[in-house]
């Protein structure tokens, strides 16, 4: 072309397929794994250094290592990656980063408990109640007795009525109650749980007198904190069944409550089993509503329309807030049966997640 | 009329099974105020295989529907006109929908069956979720008649106690075919059937179609012209058009008649694939 100084004016098209080749690569080599990890254990040794000298201050470590972390990271992945990839490896560093911090309380949480519980995880802390002990020894029979009775009391009451409103309100309802109802359930998951105990104390003491303590009257306080929770659960639940089951069944000229009572309830069966077991696992751990409701008492009673019935988390307070003299034996007290809450709550959890994963049926195509 | 299965041997259902017909007078189908189907009038011959074609969104699948009143799920809809099987109106007052749906049956296009049970309980489903008492053996032969029907039998009676969704997609097909002739229906509707199957279970399942007919009414909505060329022995064209005018159905005749020499332009049309 050197002796054609101009180019034609009307050029053809270039032929399909015969283009400059594209290139992809946006950068050159890629940085190695351990690159992220090894800037920041680099940049915390070398704060760490630095404030030995001018006073040492954890939160600061930490702040400085993640901020002045990402800086260099993306420094680094810019020029080696390209700029996207830069900007998305200082990103990730930073949610790493916030993931870390919000482990950060549950993981001090757990230690906490389980290292100051474990020195009471004695058979005499699970075979005997408080009866007649005054100081050392003693146990939590009686709290967790007390607590299987009154949130098993209230299961049986929230989780008939929880699923027959979710049934209701999924399968049947509609217009207005609906509305209504469906607002009502709403605002029952955001009621305290000292309402819900002043709600029950307040019912028994119009019948019974102020001075009335009963097991039941947890129980009610729990329910009504459960129900709520059943009912937006197996809601949930049902949401899930495939309309086409339904269709289906009316097709073979099923009638709708039995269509529901045997293929729809079925079919969300494992999903509402395992919603009642986080429903409990949420309710169990309710101090202030026992806490005006039943009281305390330091034998075992298994009647809860008979007198103050004590339960876990009533007890770990009691033990807590009021020790004796000396105190030790009291605090040892109180962590164990945070610890064995603690435990019954992860049991369920998982639980749950077997039920739902041994029973659960792949409803999601 | 078609002999009645009634006295075949044990395992039948109802003292009926006799194939009927259902005569559809000036059908309109409304959803809330809007006009979705139009002024039809139809009959659909007994022992037969009607099928209904159209381009998508005509009004077909909801016809269909409407003719096991399955429409009035969604709330909202009506219908004015008649449609009668045999002569009872399916629409009087004191006509109750659940008593309708068990003697016109429905298979859908993807194949539901129901995941909480084996497939033998599947296939029982019509008999067991109304609580029909029947003795064991008697249950069990309505149970293999109905897989036998729907060339399902050699392919899963060694595994009746086995979850039904386990089975390939034509498998699972056939399955709710078999449930659904398990109750013996008068009138059995098919809405697009095969459209989920792949080519192999989809000839299978005309091929049962075919049989299917010996005994029950049927119609079939289907999207795929050749489907109905080769599976049915009337079909009607449904047509709208344009987006929001009500679906009408514009011709219905032989099957042969329809995709040789149609009377309506509109319907050569669509037949030859100018539209649609």
């Amino acid at each position: 072309m050197a002796d054609n100084p101009m180019p034609p004016m009307a050029s053809e098209p270039p032929t399909p397929g015969t283009g400059p080749a594209e290139d992809f690569a946006s950068g050159g080599s890629r940085i190695p794994a351990w690159g992220p990890w090894a800037v920041i254990a680099g940049t915390a040794l070398v704060l760490a250094g630095f404030l030995s000298l001018i006073g040492f201050n954890i939160a600061l470590l930490a702040v400085g290592t993640v901020l002045v972390s990402i800086f260099i990271v993306y420094l680094w992945a810019r020029k080696a990656e390209g700029r996207r990839q830069g900007f998305d490896r200082a990103i990730t560093l930073g949610i790493g980063s916030l993931f870390a911090l919000a482990m950060v309380p549950l993981v001090s949480l757990l230690y906490t408990v389980v290292s100051e519980g474990l020195s009471r995880m004695d058979p005499e802390f699970f075979s005997s109640s408080m009866r007649n002990v005054i100081g050392e020894g003693g146990g939590v029979l009686h709290a967790a007795v007390g607590t299987l009775i009154i949130t098993g009391l209230a299961t049986i009451a929230a989780v008939p009525i929880g699923i027959m409103a979710a049934v209701y309100l999924h399968e049947y309802g509609k217009g207005r109650l609906k509305r209504w109802l469906t607002f009502f359930v709403d605002v029952m998951t955001g009621i305290p749980s000292i309402v819900a105990g002043l709600f029950a104390f307040a019912l028994f003491a119009l019948i019974f007198g102020p001075g009335i303590r009963l097991g039941v009257m947890g129980s009610v306080a729990l329910t009504v904190l459960m129900i709520p929770i059943v009912v937006r659960s197996t809601e949930e639940m049902l949401r899930v069944v495939p309309d086409g089951l339904r269709e289906a069944s009316f097709a073979l000229g099923v009638s709708k409550w039995r269509t529901v009572a045997k293929v729809v309830l079925p079919t969300a069966m494992a999903g509402i089993v395992t919603g009642v077991m986080l429903a409990i696992a949420r309710v169990i751990g309710e101090t202030a509503p026992l806490l005006i409701t039943t009281g305390a008492f330091s034998s075992v009673n298994l009647n809860p329309f008979d007198g103050r019935m004590a339960n876990l988390p009533v007890f770990t307070y009691t033990q807590y807030k009021f020790p004796g003299v000396p105190p030790e034996p009291f605090i040892e007290r109180a962590w164990g049966a945070a610890l064995v809450l603690i435990i019954i709550v992860m049991v369920l959890f998982l639980a749950a997640r077997l039920v739902s994963r041994r029973y659960g049926i792949e409803l999601r195509k | 009329m078609a002999a009645t299965s009634a006295a075949s041997a044990g395992g039948s259902v109802r003292s009926g099974g006799v194939a009927k017909r259902i005569d559809v007078k000036d059908l309109n189908i409304y959803y809330g105020s809007f006009l979705a189907v139009k002024d039809v009038t139809m009959t659909v011959q007994p022992n037969k295989v009607t099928a209904l074609i159209g381009s998508s969104g005509c009004g077909k699948s909801t016809f269909l529907r409407s003719l096991n009143r399955m429409h009035e799920l969604i709330s909202g809809t009506r219908v004015e006109g008649s449609v009668t099987l045999d002569g009872q109106d399916i629409y009087a007052p004191a006509a109750d929908p659940v008593r309708v749906r068990q003697q016109i049956g429905m298979v859908f296009q993807s194949p539901n069956p129901f995941p909480t049970m084996s497939i033998y309980d599947n296939t029982a489903a019509g008999l067991k979720l109304n609580s029909k008492r029947m003795k064991k053996e008697q249950m069990d032969n309505v149970v293999e008649k109905a897989l036998r029907g729907a060339h399902l039998w050699d392919e899963v009676k060694d595994r009746l106690d086995k979850p039904g969704a386990g089975l390939s997609g034509g498998q699972q097909q056939r399955l709710c075919i078999a449930r659904a002739t398990a109750v013996e229906p008068d009138v059995l509707l098919m809405d697009e059937p095969c459209s989920a199957l792949d080519p192999i279970a989809t000839l299978a399942i005309e091929e049962l179609i075919e049989e299917l007919k010996r005994k029950y009414t049927i119609v079939i909505v289907t999207h795929n012209m050749q489907q109905a060329a080769r599976a049915s022995d009337i079909t009607g064209f449904f047509n709208i058009v344009q987006s929001g005018d009500p679906g009408v159905l514009i011709e219905l005749d032989s099957t042969e008649k329809i995709f040789s020499n149609p009377t309506l332009k509109e319907t050569e049309d669509y037949v030859s694939g100018r539209f649609g």
